[in-house]
């Protein structure tokens, strides 16, 4: 799960660590309002959405997808320029590296002090899953793309594994400021927000912690003027504040209503809807799909123990997406009896009076009743012994091979 | 013989009171595990009906492996408690017995819980960990064998082929591929897909390298991390004997999570093109569709004068 990065400055703000003072605003009053609070000097006006790559993404008037602005964190000299920025963020759509073509309404802006900059680093914090330990990166290179940095210069990327029942030691904070060649006052400034860092990322089972950039300042200290945060959906439970951050409009819906009944969906672009249980097998089941020349509509797993609900309202998720123009189910039953599945899907063509084509595959569990079940029920549903059959049968039924 | 389970291996159940844990120990039981009994904290006396066999319950770990001598433990207690559940586990075999496998079937665990309990069970001599969130490990037997796990007994046979798995309902494809060509599997593991876990590829891959039943492998990845990268190189260096595989997630968008918590192309790494081709230049013949892994196995065994 994601938070904006106002929110993620907050966080921030509440662990003691040092962030600019900043105003949430919704409106261009308030971020005017913002520009006085903050004194009247330079300010950033930055389009709050949960995707990197905003400084060098577009801005576009969502009815005649006219350009709006380029970039869509900018800095304002005055009053006019917050004016103006806010007006040009604000109900626009933000395109970046990350949002994909269809961008993302901006609805939320975050005014920020300026500082004096002297030099920008990057920092990250994530779990390094090959070392199975939580792990620290930072760059002399900030504000850039660091996944250029990562591919050009790996040497230029500095790393230290903690492990989160220790915590981070000073030394090893330490050892990052030299490598990072700070000097001075900024490198106690540096151990100081690091450390911070690393406890909040565990203190509050985060995902990643990414700053870029995290800035030294004329006067020697440390700012962390970015806050990328995403956290552990498996550990929400432990953190009702966390939750409360959530801002449903920056996701997919339909994901959101899917993974409400225990269904794990992502929306693709092509027309082949698919019906699995398991991750792996479902991303075979689009694999295959594509391998015979169709393009697959999405991933759905309906998980081990599915029961005829739910495959009742993966069928209605699957519908929605109006390009879907017919559907392979693909169940290796291990658990999950392919009977019950069987009933499932007659339940829910008949309820949805699907009319597109459909084609199933059931096998393992109390296969041959499933088919049985599906053979007997009367209705217009394809079976298929293996995926490749399967998918070789939907694939010609939607007339999908465009080659 | 097969890897760390023999067919009779004596098996508890952590979480045996639990909906999930009852009805899977009811079904290790009809494939013929040997289940000794189970732990659930503040029901130790209680016994479980498991169908043919009434299942005793211990409050802790060590009370259960004092008195059975078991040599695994399986857990399906509920996520937030899975991470303690491997650590008393592991504590459990290391005192009692100096050892011993534990199979975590949970899915759902936090990142830094698993982060914790693994540099735990790393820190244990002679304690290994498989999954979690994975289908558990199965040694079919001449007649039974031994079940740890979620996956449907009946489609396995005891045989020659070992499978290592990142994925569920995949390893039940690969041992059905695996049956299309009249071979048995010698022990099937599923590793999990999630980014921290147990027992990973090249640990099973060289078990089987060193197993006398085992003459080939099967091995499912899946996009996300760099594992199967990693497998590849150890094959070219280690093993010997044929390895065919398959990797889920060709069609997979970057950047979007495709249900398993580590099933994530990040940052361009991880995609499925990348680990087929480290896969191949090892030697690992790929199948580009699961149907056809049965036939890519077959062919490797021919080569391999096995067949």
């Amino acid at each position: 799960m994601n938070i904006h990065e106002y929110q993620g400055k907050q966080l921030f703000r509440d662990a003691g660590l040092a962030v600019q003072e900043g105003v949430h605003c919704t409106t261009v009053e308030q971020a005017l309002a913002a520009y006085d609070s903050l004194g009247g000097n330079v300010v950033a006006v930055k389009s709050q959405i949960h995707a990197g790559g905003r400084g060098k993404g577009t801005l576009y008037d969502p009815e005649s997808g006219d350009v709006v602005m380029e970039g869509g964190v900018k800095i304002a000299f005055n009053r006019e320029d917050v004016e103006n920025y806010a007006q040009n963020i604000l109900g626009n759509i933000l395109v970046t590296k990350q949002t994909g073509e269809e961008g993302k309404l901006v609805s939320n802006l975050y005014v920020e002090g300026g500082c004096k900059i002297a030099h920008e680093y990057y920092l990250a914090i994530l779990v390094d899953r090959e070392e199975k330990m939580p792990l620290i990166m930072a760059s002399c290179e900030g504000g850039v793309d660091i996944e250029e940095v990562a591919e050009e210069t790996p040497e230029a990327i500095f790393k230290v594994h903690v492990d989160p029942s220790v915590g981070l030691l000073p030394e090893q904070a330490e050892g990052l400021a030299n490598s990072l060649g700070l000097t001075g006052l900024s490198i106690d400034s540096f151990v100081e927000n690091v450390s911070g860092l690393f406890d909040l990322f565990v203190s509050k089972d985060c995902a990643m912690v990414e700053i870029n950039p995290m800035v030294r300042t004329e006067d020697d200290k440390i700012v962390l003027l970015d806050a990328k945060v995403g956290f552990d959906e498996n550990a929400l439970f432990r953190h009702p504040d966390i939750v409360e951050l959530r801002d449903l409009s920056e996701e997919e819906p339909t994901e959101v209503r899917a993974k409400a009944s225990d269904l794990s969906y992502v929306k693709l672009d092509g027309n082949i809807g698919c019906l699995v249980n398991g991750a792996g097998l479902a991303m075979a089941t689009m694999d295959v799909i594509k391998l015979y020349g169709g393009e697959p509509a999405n991933f759905l797993d309906v998980g081990g123990g599915a029961n005829e609900e739910q495959v009742t309202t993966a069928f209605g998720i699957i519908m929605e997406d109006p390009n879907v123009k017919g559907i392979l189910v693909n169940i290796f039953g291990g658990i999950m009896r392919c009977d019950i599945i069987a009933r499932g899907v007659i339940a829910a063509t008949q309820a949805l009076a699907l009319e597109d084509p459909l084609v199933v595959r059931l096998v393992g569990t109390n296969f041959e009743e499933g088919r049985r079940i599906l053979a007997e029920s009367g209705l217009n549903i394809h079976t298929a012994e293996t995926l490749a059959e399967g998918a070789k049968m939907i694939v010609e039924l939607v007339g999908g091979d465009s080659q | 013989m097969s890897i760390w389970i023999d067919e009779d291996a004596k098996v508890l159940v952590q979480g045996i009171t639990g909906n999930q844990g009852t009805f899977h120990a009811t079904k290790m039981v009809e494939y013929g595990t040997d289940i000794v009994g189970g732990v659930t904290p503040r029901k130790g006396g209680q016994t479980v009906d498991l169908g043919t066999l009434q299942a005793p319950v211990w409050n802790t770990m060590v009370e259960a492996i004092e008195a059975t001598d078991a040599d695994a433990s399986v857990i399906y207690v509920p996520p937030r408690f899975a991470g303690a559940a491997i650590i008393e586990a592991a504590d459990a075999f290391s005192q009692v017995r100096n050892g011993g496998v534990i199979v975590c079937i949970t899915e759902g665990i936090p990142t830094l819980d698993m982060v914790k309990a693994v540099e735990h069970v790393h820190n244990t001599d002679g304690v290994r960990l498989i999954g979690p969130n994975c289908p558990g490990i199965i040694t079919p037997g001449d007649t039974g064998g031994s079940k740890i796990g979620i996956m449907p007994g009946h489609i396995h046979a005891k045989g020659r082929i070992g499978i290592v798995s990142k994925s569920g309902t995949l390893t039940y494809e690969a041992v059905a591929q695996t049956m299309s060509i009249d071979e048995g599997q010698s022990t099937c593991v599923g590793i999990g897909g999630d980014p921290v876990n147990g027992t990973g590829f090249i640990d099973c891959l060289s078990a089987f390298e060193n197993d006398d039943q085992t003459e080939a492998v099967v091995m499912i990845g899946e996009i996300g991390g760099n594992a199967e990268e990693e497998a590849a190189e150890w094959v070219a260096e280690n093993m010997t004997k044929p390895v065919v595989g398959f990797v889920a997630g060709m069609t997979a968008p970057p950047g979007k999570r495709m249900g398993h918590a580590g099933a994530i192309i990040s940052g361009g790494k991880g995609t499925a093109t990348e680990k087929v081709a480290a896969m191949e230049a090892a030697g690992i013949r790929c199948a580009n569709d699961p149907s056809e892994i049965g036939a890519v196995l077959l062919e490797s065994l021919k080569a391999a004068g096995l067949r």
